[in-house]
């Protein structure tokens, strides 16, 4: 049951977008009032009109869904995506387990980014093997700085780290703003707010050719796999899901409910910072005011729809990978703006999180115990 | 004689649960401005019974009826129309608000404040209950919240009152001025129905014990007539074992002191701790006795290594001070505590027995090395517990939430009775918890005794501690008193100092709220 | 600095703080009662287009209130549903909440970029407003007036009602209330309707009464600041009122940042302006999270939800 829900609310998602998309099939020119002189309605019209919406609905869900699998120059688009979303997610999943909510995963990946950049224009005019892992070094440094000040607010001062990494995250993308306008701009860039270009040695090896499809996709995977490993047979994954499913046992049994928080921020900031760093010297190939794709934001749904375990998140990626292709392809297909794959997005997340019930319901009726009196559960203790 | 019909009577009331028979065709009868007692271990049946008097649940079977009528009540707002009042043992209090706030909440009308608060010192001075309205919940003492809960109920006139372990949290002089309330009640006509398990009170108080065992009815009586034993076996429904202590125990050197342990509140509203101190020789069981929130809990947490102090040298084993050390490095020294939550702090829930045990057990046991687990060892551990303390359980992947508390008690003190701690200190270790289990439980507690650990047991139950222990102090507002042999011992002083002496208590130590508490759940 | 410039700058400032308010009061109250909703900015967004959208279709800004409010409403149901009757998770939800939001209010208000809409007059005859006194008390729109009303409504309905006093009891203790007999549920998903109503109403306001014009995402993280903002203020409406405005202060100093050019600028990129609000959000959460009086006055239920036990 509990990896058959994802798969079911891929399912309903699709269902219910179709009819989602069918009614709010958006005119060009916004919605209007119907004319003083409506055109006689008969059943004939009636029945085009819902037909036509009613395709419309489901071109929608195809494109965003079907359509990148069955074309075959578009996996490579589907990979490449995948790559950042899985890597975020596998932080967030580690994070959400021990109950820490990293909302500001974007804000982490920006400042990677950026701090691989930072090495990057310093390394431009020099050449050297060297290069390129520094800046993923410096990416993985800056996402893991930026996710200790989510950190380090809640363990000294008690703040939530969800409105707390959510601002600094916001705060990341001005900061990038300011330097890809300002400081940073590429001179012999027209006066585009951009980066100059990476160099050859600042640029992750291609392992597909004619494609996008880069090395960082397979050190994501990697990651994944390791991060599995540590969350399922380590005591420190141990000690992540204990910190989450009962503070107190926790600190009973010995455990630091302080330096989880550390370590797991220390892990998304940097997983997020990394995969910040993956897009710049891969796909983007430089930074500019379009650079935040929303990954550390998609990446929550990924890890919930991953149900929090890395392999999990690994197929959850590639889901929403194809949805963030689907959506352009809706976009040149259906003129279907760009954002609207956030509402199938926000679906799949719905529809997980309501399934959770049949979960928690089918648990609860299975384990009744022998003798339990209900009123057992009330009694928290005599202390109270 | 007229017959006058009885106030309330229940005819073959049955109630089903998913797994288990709660209610099992009960019938009994309360008579006008009776004291009638309802009597029977956790689990027989009582709260069960109860929730369908008050409304909050609809037998499955049966009838019930209300002086001579039947009635159907369908909530606990047509109870109270009825004129059933409850008060509940855990109460239904809300900490950051007033006395008057509570009241009102609790009352179904729209009363105008001034109103209220007149009719609510009227009550108070007709039944001798001293409360000041304007103060907020969190400040007061556990009794004080208890008078809450009854004047809240008395405001209603009610015809019948029902009362659910009222004195589980109240000191002997407590107990005592409470019984002089009902007595009134009762005179005046009210019919009283009194849960408890507590048989000397039963014969104190009552005119009528009905008692339940499994859901079925197996005796009314008259405990004025009865004996506390012939009332304990029909409750237990078999011959009541007495403890095996070994005869002639004799003492070792001083294992566990305690020295002039002083810790602050945690949270706005914990209790603080003010130089504790105690010793525990070899083999030696020490008791603390005290009133539910006046520091037990932030003393389990000092001597766990949960809360660190200072002073090393506050908390000594075999004397090492060992006060500035965490909770894992104290277990490597031999220190096992047992808090008083089952669910959420000794044990998680969510997890199987087997990953409870590496909570606790991973260092000293070797069940995660060089920060690999070893779900092997483990699960051998967690099966020898299971089968040495006779746990309830579907297996060592059971999860721990899906036990009774019976089963789930015997298994946690089995997880740290078996890992053989030099010291063991426990917290409430049978609250909750049916009389066989507990029984067990006593008897490990006496056998690691015996084999030359110091045992610290903190407990509400005066008569669980003067069973077991060898010697008892009593704690109240995070002060202990002086330490006192058991055989000899003046209950009376015992009251006494619980209540403070001077007969009020500290205010109710309570978690502290954090900042917004996402995802974090509590135990339910 | 004139006094019209100063006056000038104030009316900003009130422009800009009424969204905030909103949605701040309608998170005050649902987190009241034990609810944490961080769908606030999906829920502005979704007030926003509807509101629009109404303006553009019908002309009218009072309707355009009414159904900004009924969409965050309904909005805010899906949110109901899912953590009050399905008991997933709260933040997940949240979350989830405003990514759909924020897309569904970009895909409704896709043919509506760069159409401006008539925005709402002003609430007293313009004659009142001749003089700069008169400019500083009178001329604005109603919903700037209608977001005191709603300060005020909201403390009294918490300190002096029943209802209220029922609500922060389900907030406080929801085991509790509910064997007191009050129903959790039902007063939550009042709550929540009430916060979503609100969070709509604020996200109205920013074309009806900032800017005519309707853009992306045009809440800019308001709705998270509003949240922030309820922390900040001890769940205590007169304090949200003061937070409200002070952060509005700060998000317009940017707007003077940019045209004033370099005598801002000199201080801080005009980046560095924009960046402000959030990082004075953060500095004040944790002044305020530190403090006892600050985390101790939460809710104690919020975000944790009920389980019945029977």
């Amino acid at each position: 049951m509990l990896y058959a829900t994802p798969v079911g609310a891929v399912i309903v998602t699709m269902i219910v977008g179709a009819l989602v998309f069918s009614l709010i099939t958006p005119p060009p020119q916004g919605f209007s009032l119907p004319p003083a002189n409506p055109p006689p309605v008969d059943l004939s019209t009636i029945l085009t009109s819902i037909g036509s919406h009613l395709w419309f609905g489901l071109q929608a869900v195809y494109q965003v869904f079907i359509a990148p699998l069955v074309t075959s120059y578009k996996w490579g688009d589907i990979a490449v995506k995948a790559s950042p979303l899985i890597l975020i997610g596998v932080g967030l999943a580690v994070g959400n387990r021990a109950a820490i909510w990293n909302i500001g995963a974007e804000g982490q990946y920006v400042v990677g980014a950026l701090a691989g950049t930072g090495i990057g224009l310093l390394t431009q005019k020099m050449t050297g093997v060297w290069i390129l892992p520094s800046m993923l070094v410096a990416g993985l440094i800056g996402g893991a700085v930026w996710g200790a000040i989510p950190a380090a607010l809640k363990n000294w001062f008690n703040v939530n780290e969800t409105l707390s990494s959510l601002m600094l995250t916001y705060v990341a993308i001005h900061l990038m703003n300011h330097l890809v306008t300002g400081p940073w701009k590429d001179p012999t860039g027209f006066s585009f707010p951009q980066t100059p270009l990476v160099t050859a040695d600042q640029t992750l090896p291609i392992l597909v050719p004619g494609t996008y499809v880069h090395l960082g996709i397979v050190i994501t995977l990697v990651i994944a796999v390791i991060v599995w490993f540590l969350m399922s047979r380590s005591l420190f994954g141990f000690q992540v899901r204990v910190v989450g499913a009962a503070p107190s046992a926790a600190r009973h049994g010995g455990f630091s409910q302080k330096a989880t928080v550390w370590m797991v921020f220390l892990l998304s900031g940097a997983l997020a910072g990394l995969a910040g760093i993956f897009e710049v010297t891969g796909p983007f190939g430089q930074m500019s005011l379009g650079f935040p794709q929303n990954y550390g934001f998609t990446a929550i749904i990924v890890a919930f729809l991953g149900r929090l375990n890395p392999l999990g998140v690994i197929l959850a990626g590639i889901v929403l990978a194809i949805t963030y292709v689907g959506g352009d392809m809706a976009q040149s297909v259906l003129q279907l703006p760009n954002a609207s794959k956030g509402i199938f997005q926000a679906m799949l997340l719905f529809f997980l999180l309501a399934s959770d019930i049949l979960i928690r319901y089918r648990v609860r009726v299975v384990s009744s115990a022998p003798a339990p009196m209900p009123n057992a559960a009330v009694a928290r203790s005599p202390a109270e | 004689m007229t017959d006058i019909a009885p106030r309330l009577g229940l005819r073959g009331i049955t109630k089903r649960f998913p797994g288990v028979l709660a209610n099992d065709n009960v019938s009994f009868e309360v008579k006008p401005g009776e004291i009638h007692a309802l009597l029977g271990e956790n689990g027989a049946g009582k709260s069960t019974l109860v929730k369908m008097i008050y409304g909050i649940m609809q037998p499955d079977a049966g009838e019930m009826l209300w002086n001579g009528e039947r009635v159907t009540i369908a909530s606990p707002k047509a109870a109270r129309k009825l004129g059933i009042g409850m008060v509940f043992q855990h109460f239904s209090l809300f900490e950051a608000l007033t006395v008057l706030e509570n009241i009102a909440l609790g009352m179904d009308a729209n009363i105008p404040q001034r109103e209220l608060e007149g009719r609510i010192r009227a009550v108070m001075t007709q039944y001798g209950l001293k409360l000041e309205p304007h103060r907020t919940v969190s400040t007061l003492s556990v009794g004080e919240r208890q008078r809450i809960e009854i004047v809240r109920a008395l405001l209603l006139n009610p015809k019948l009152l029902i009362m659910d372990e009222p004195t589980s949290v109240l000191t002997p002089q407590e107990v005592e001025q409470l019984f002089v309330v009902l007595r009134q009640l009762a005179k005046e006509g009210c019919s009283i129905l009194y849960i408890s398990h507590k048989l000397h009170e039963i014969k104190a108080l009552c005119d009528t014990a009905t008692i339940l065992r499994a859901g079925r009815l197996v005796d009314t009586c008259d405990p004025k007539v009865e004996t506390s034993r012939s009332m304990a076996e029909k409750m237990i429904g078999g011959n009541l074992k007495t403890i095996q202590k070994p005869a002639g125990r004799e003492f070792g050197a001083e294992k566990f002191v305690v020295t002039q342990l002083s810790l602050p509140g945690a949270g706005p509203f914990g209790v603080a701790l003010h130089d504790i101190s105690f010793r525990v020789r070899a083999g030696e069981i020490f008791g603390i006795a005290g009133v539910a929130g006046n520091g037990q809990n932030a003393l389990q947490l000092a001597l766990s290594g949960e809360q660190t102090t200072s002073d090393a040298q506050a908390i000594r084993v075999d004397g090492e001070g060992v006060a500035k050390l965490d909770a894992k490095a104290r277990r490597l020294k031999g220190i096992a505590t047992v808090p008083e939550e089952r669910n959420g702090h000794a044990a998680v829930p969510d997890f199987t027995l087997s990953d409870n045990s590496v909570l606790t057990g991973r260092d000293r046991l070797k069940l995660a090395i060089s920060g690999i687990l070893r779900p092997g060892a483990a699960k051998k551990y967690t099966s020898e517990v299971i089968s040495s303390f006779a746990v309830k359980a579907t297996g060592t992947e059971a999860t721990a939430g899906s036990l009774s508390g019976g089963n789930l008690q015997k298994y946690i003190m089995g997880r740290e009775i078996l890992q053989r701690p030099d010291v063991l200190i426990v917290n409430q270790p049978t609250w909750g918890v049916d009389a066989g289990a507990a029984a067990a439980i006593h008897q490990a507690l006496v056998d690691l005794a015996a084999e030359g650990s110091a045992l610290v047991v903190i407990s509400q139950d005066l008569d669980e501690l003067l069973e077991l222990c060898d010697t008892l102090a009593v704690i109240n507002g995070g002060r202990l008193s002086r330490a006192m042999q058991v055989s000899g011992v003046d209950i009376n002083e015992v009251g006494l100092l619980m209540g403070g002496i001077h007969g009020g208590s500290a205010p109710v130590e309570s978690a502290a709220p954090g900042a917004i508490g996402v995802g974090a759940t509590s135990a339910a | 600095m004139s006094i019209d410039f100063l006056i000038s700058v104030i009316i900003t400032v009130v422009g800009a703080s009424t969204p905030i308010l909103f949605a701040g009061l309608g998170e005050l109250v649902t987190e009241k009662s034990g609810v944490l909703n961080l769908g606030v900015e999906g829920m502005m967004l979704v007030g926003a287009i509807a509101g629009f959208a109404t303006v553009d279709m019908t002309g009218n800004p009072w309707l355009a209130v009414v159904v900004a409010a009924a969409a965050g409403a309904a909005v805010s149901m899906i949110f109901a549903v899912l953590t009050l009757s399905l008991r997933a998770n709260q933040v997940a939800t949240g979350l989830a909440l405003t990514i759909f939001g924020t897309g569904l209010s970009t895909l409704i208000g896709h043919g509506y970029t760069g159409r401006p809409i008539k925005p709402f007059t002003t609430l007293f005859p313009a004659a009142l407003a001749n003089d700069p006194i008169g400019r500083l008390f009178f001329s604005y729109s109603p919903l700037v007036y209608f977001s005191f009303i709603m300060v005020a409504l909201v403390a009294w309905f918490l300190s002096r009602t029943r209802g209220g006093l029922i609500l922060r009891a389900v907030g406080e203790n929801d085991l509790s209330a509910h064997s007191i007999g009050y129903s959790v549920i039902g007063v939550r998903y009042g709550a929540v309707a009430f916060g979503g109503a609100m969070a709509g109403i604020g996200g109205a306001a920013f074309p009806l009464v900032l800017t005519p014009l309707w853009a992306e995402g045009l809440t800019g993280g308001r709705g998270w600041i509003a949240i922030a903002l309820v922390v900040f203020a001890g769940w205590r409406p007169g304090r949200l009122l003061i937070g409200a405005y002070f952060f509005g202060l700060l998000g317009t100093l940017e707007l003077y940042a940019k045209a004033s050019g370099t005598v801002f600028t000199a201080l801080l990129p005009s980046e560095g302006w924009a960046a402000l609000p959030y990082v004075a959000t953060v500095i004040a959460l944790a002044i305020i999270s530190a403090s006892k009086a600050g985390g101790g006055n939460a809710p104690a239920c919020l975000s944790k939800p009920f389980t019945p036990a029977a």
